[in-house]
């Protein structure tokens, strides 16, 4: 299985010189390589406006949904609006975001959740599902029972998740607590409420269901790595060590990228997990939190959650463009 | 890829395989301890990854009358589903179990129709915008829902539906959570099915449009029937991702009521999970369904995700 490098493996028809049907969009790339497929004179008129329609009403919905809703957040970002007429809506220049950046105490620490999440997912879980992944390559017994556990994580819900940690951290009837013995009065710790405790401990429940998730991307990246190379190396006296620094792990570099952009999306994305876990009480404050309690809190402030969501884009986008013109570009070449 | 494809293009690569693992069995004989070593850091570490699952199982399944006298970490006395028979019927979890189904269903059956559509527009055909659409849907896949929460939720509650939904609005209703699915989700598929569908020989179409053969008739006959394999990956997928969503449905519905199960646990836990024992009962019980497809159609789940290993 080809799998994660079927993104950039897999050949484009790539951009032609005929005129789509209708003739509307601009061209998205200027080469013409390929000799076009020449069934194009073959479509009749009803085959064009069955084929708009096909690639029409999913677009709309998803640009309507998705893409307007996105730029909406840009554009409400720099206004305010009580929600109840469009004519209510009024232009205040930065003035939110001054706001957030200055004097809103729980943003720069949502920001630095958010950091610490992506970090901690990339240092701790990531290399751990590496590993493990290489180790169940090995063609060993129970390879599928092993996987099977350490999957687990990623099938069950993220709420489901939060309950099952709760019941572990609880500071009354908790696992650890009981175990160790801080569950009496006096000498009691409090994972979930403490905050220099709970964003650590919430991120224990996120690694755990983090390296179930890596592990499946890599085991699949390293089935595409030719059995041959490693044949070679091992020929060569390369030992286990050297063979995977040298020979697997370079050839591993799509599924590299791809694990650096879910992470850093997982990480943007986090929410569900610390919102049944906490509510995202002082300590876990993440901004897709603040964004949600900007909504359904009892102050519901449309421009201000609008540039909360502005910052949260940006930094996806940063993230998302290189990757995707990236890989759509190595489609082109192929 | 999904089954068939693998089978086809696997033999070469098997055969190596194969022989690389003889030649490596030959050598591993003699170090048999380090096979040991491995298993026994596998078998301690999956224990380690179920504990928390077993933990809550085992909270689950003792009466909570016991736990609060001699503590959690204690020798059970009686272990019984009380729990799980309690915080079924208590909180009516029939109803909530029904509200995602009503909601799963047809999110996961439009989901897949409207993406295989626009996958076969952008991988069978040469126009110019394909590959700007296909990258409109995938980045759109990628974003952070948050990222457009606050202008969707103004957007449900402006949306005046008299009739067509019980709160008038898409806003609280099954309709806007169906409709946010599809449109989240249509990403990933279009562009794992565009991939798919780029594989299978050109000549299949090229002689049904000879032949005269609709592009309709192309679509539905020919390579729909030809993308099973893949669809049926991410039927598994969809279903896991749309049963396990907690957050569109936490903004985007308001009526307890009208909550799919995973949201509707955590009202549930405030109201009718009164202990951790209910608690931890309440929680499996929302697990199972998606436990049973995981076990059922564990290739496919991964095959899938693996399959357009770009989702977020």
């Amino acid at each position: 299985m080809s799998t994660s490098d079927s993104i950039p493996a897999i050949p484009v028809p790539g951009a032609s010189d005929v005129p789509p049907p209708g003739g509307t969009r601009a061209p998205s790339s200027p080469q013409r390589r390929k000799p076009p497929y020449g069934h194009r004179r073959l479509l009749t008129r009803r085959d064009r406006i069955a084929l708009g329609f096909m690639a029409g009403l999913p677009t709309l919905l998803h640009v309507a949904l998705v893409w307007v809703t996105a730029f909406a957040s840009v554009a409400l970002a720099f206004t305010t609006w009580d929600g109840i007429g469009f004519d209510s809506i009024k232009w205040v220049g930065l003035r939110n975001f001054r706001e957030l950046f200055d004097s809103n105490p729980q943003f720069w620490p949502a920001v630095q959740h958010n950091v610490i999440w992506f970090v901690v997912l990339i240092v701790i879980p990531t290399p751990l599902g590496l590993f493990l992944a290489v180790q169940l390559d090995k063609n060993i017994r129970f390879t599928r029972v092993y996987q099977t556990a350490f999957f687990l994580p990623v099938v069950v819900s993220l709420a489901v998740t939060g309950f099952v940690w709760q019941l572990v951290y609880n500071p009354d009837t908790g696992l650890i607590n009981s175990l160790i013995g801080a569950n009496k009065p006096g000498h009691y710790i409090d994972w979930i409420g403490d905050p220099d405790l709970n964003l650590w401990a919430v991120l224990v429940a996120a690694c755990w269901r983090h390296t179930g998730y890596m592990m499946i991307l890599y085991l699949a990246g390293l089935k595409g790595v030719d059995p041959s190379l490693r044949e070679a190396s091992s020929l060569d006296g390369a030992n286990e060590w050297q063979t995977f620094k040298n020979v697997i792990f370079p050839t591993l570099r799509p599924t590299n990228t791809i694990v650096l952009v879910v992470t850093i999306i997982e990480s943007l994305r986090a929410f569900d997990l610390v919102y049944v876990f906490n509510g995202g009480a002082q300590g876990t404050e993440l901004l897709s939190i603040l964004v949600t309690n900007n909504i359904i809190g009892e102050s519901s402030r449309i421009g201000y959650g609008s540039a909360i969501a502005v910052v949260l884009l940006v930094i996806s986008l940063v993230v998302i463009i290189p990757y995707l013109v990236g890989t759509f570009r190595k489609e082109r070449r192929a | 890829m999904s089954a068939p494809t693998l089978a086809a293009r696997e033999p070469a690569k098997g055969s190596g395989k194969g022989s690389a693992t003889g030649s490596a069995k030959g050598r591993r004989a003699p170090v048999r301890p380090a096979r040991v070593l491995l298993h026994t850091f596998l078998v301690v570490t999956s224990l380690a990854w179920l504990a928390p699952l077993l933990w809550a199982m085992y909270a689950a399944l003792r009466p909570y009358a016991e736990t609060s006298t001699k503590g959690y970490v204690s020798w059970p006395d009686r272990l019984n589903f009380a729990n799980f028979t309690n915080a079924f019927t208590q909180s009516d979890m029939t109803h909530y179990f029904g509200n995602t189904l009503i909601i799963a269903v047809p999110a996961v059956l439009l989901t897949l129709f409207l993406s295989s559509m626009v996958a076969f527009y952008v991988s069978r055909f040469d126009f110019r915008v394909n590959l700007s659409l296909l990258l409109v849907f995938t980045a759109g896949n990628l974003l952070p829902q948050q990222v457009i929460i606050t202008p969707l939720y103004r957007l449900y509650l402006l949306v005046d539906l008299p009739g067509i939904t019980a709160s008038g609005k898409l806003y609280d209703s099954a309709l806007g959570l169906v409709l946010i699915h599809i449109a989240f989700q249509s990403g990933f598929c279009a562009f794992v099915l565009a991939n798919y569908m780029r594989m299978l020989p050109h000549e299949l179409t090229e002689a049904a449009l000879v032949d005269g053969a609709s592009v309709w008739r192309m679509y539905w006959q020919i390579v729909l029937p030809l993308c099973r394999p893949a669809m049926a990956a991410l039927a598994t997928l969809l279903s896991i991702w749309i049963y396990n969503d907690f957050f569109w449905a936490i903004v985007l519905i308001s009526t307890g009521e009208n909550m799919p199960i995973t949201s509707a646990l955590n009202n549930l836990s405030g109201q009718y999970f009164t202990d951790p024992n209910l608690v931890a009962a309440g929680a499996l019980l929302t697990a199972i369904p998606t436990l049973i497809v995981y076990f059922t159609l564990q290739r496919q789940f991964v095959s899938g995700l693996t399959l357009g290993a770009s989702k977020g």
